[in-house]
């Protein structure tokens, strides 16, 4: 599992924040485009993409890109 | 704004489903007279080349196409989304009617009707939206019914399930879309002069005319009307919207 894959992953959930937005260490509760609807989709891809499911709890305490790349890793294990 | 023409559909692709059926075919025509180009899609290849030869020509840089393909058969629909370019507007029209009475509905009928009439239009909405292959400002629109939706009669109860089912979509797709500038609208018919209503006999037709406040069915354009004003910008702050064109049969 790449963290660049999963960036690109991320970032297709949005639709007007610039790729260059989105590193390990960006810290997306704070996008502008961020909403409960992104959180949904991001929630749906990496259950497609990973066959990893997130909750809420997962979500919330993930601060940056990579903190969430992290907890789907060892939920993948 | 003098000389701007809100219900113009200049500039915008279209794709339109059941292009070959009366609805489609007659929302083809109404797209490109007012200055759209259309992507027809259809499962009746021979109908489908009929009707796209028979439109006028797109006043666009890029032609008219057609794409034959059976929207619930999932490679089909991927090649079809693949086809397509950026869109700015999405007919989701494809379906089919059987009257069948509740004792004698077959799982094999419901599951027929509800993946051309349900499945498919579901499907290829989720991957337009998933390829990004609406683009903002674009609108998407669903031919559903009068029937489910504002009414019911005999031996139409599988049609109209899967007629609702597309209304509860068509309404989350305008909620969860709506932020990102795409609209989600139906136009909802009653009775339309096409092949789908030749299960009912004369004798039916004309009992059932007489529920119409406006004495007649609708003719394909006045349903291909209804689509065109919820493609274009005239409808820009319409979305979730279920349009009853149906001559005043659901008032009575």
């Amino acid at each position: 599992m790449e963290i660049k894959e999963f960036i690109e992953h991320f970032a297709e959930q949005f639709d007007d924040t610039e790729q260059s937005e989105f590193k390990p260490e960006t810290v997306f509760h704070e996008l502008d485009e961020y909403s409960s609807l992104i959180a949904l989709s991001i929630i749906a891809m990496v259950d497609e993409e990973y066959g990893v499911t997130l909750n809420a709890n997962d979500m919330s305490s993930a601060v940056t890109i990579e903190d969430l790349f992290n907890t789907v890793k060892s939920k993948a294990e | 704004m003098v000389g701007v023409n809100p219900f113009s559909l200049e500039g915008k692709t279209i794709l339109i489903t059941g292009g070959a059926g009366g609805i489609g075919a007659a929302a083809a025509k109404t797209c490109v007279g007012l200055g759209a180009r259309v992507i027809l899609t259809d499962i009746r290849e021979d109908a489908l080349k009929t009707i796209l030869a028979s439109l006028p020509t797109s006043s666009m840089v890029e032609p008219n196409l057609c794409f034959t393909a059976d929207l619930t058969d999932a490679e089909q629909l991927a090649a079809l989304v693949d086809f397509c370019p950026q869109l700015d507007g999405v007919v989701c029209n494809a379906g089919v009617m059987k009257l069948t009475l509740t004792q004698f509905i077959t799982e094999e009928e419901i599951i027929r009707i509800q993946k051309i009439n349900l499945n498919a239009p579901i499907l290829l909405t989720r991957s337009l939206l998933k390829k990004k292959k609406v683009k903002k400002g674009g609108s998407i629109v669903f031919t559903a019914s009068a029937a489910g939706v504002y009414r019911v009669s005999p031996g139409n109860g599988i049609y109209a399930t899967t007629k609702c089912g597309i209304d509860a979509f068509m309404r989350t797709v305008a909620l969860e879309f709506g932020p990102k500038g795409i609209r989600c609208n139906s136009v909802n018919p009653g009775m339309v002069e096409t092949a789908l209503i030749g299960s009912f006999t004369e004798e039916q037709k004309e009992k059932e005319r007489q529920n119409y406040p406006l004495r007649r069915f609708a003719q394909p354009e006045d349903i291909a009307n209804g689509i065109a004003y919820l493609l274009s910008d005239a409808a820009s702050f319409v979305t979730g919207t279920a349009l009853k064109i149906d001559g005043g049969m659901t008032l009575g």
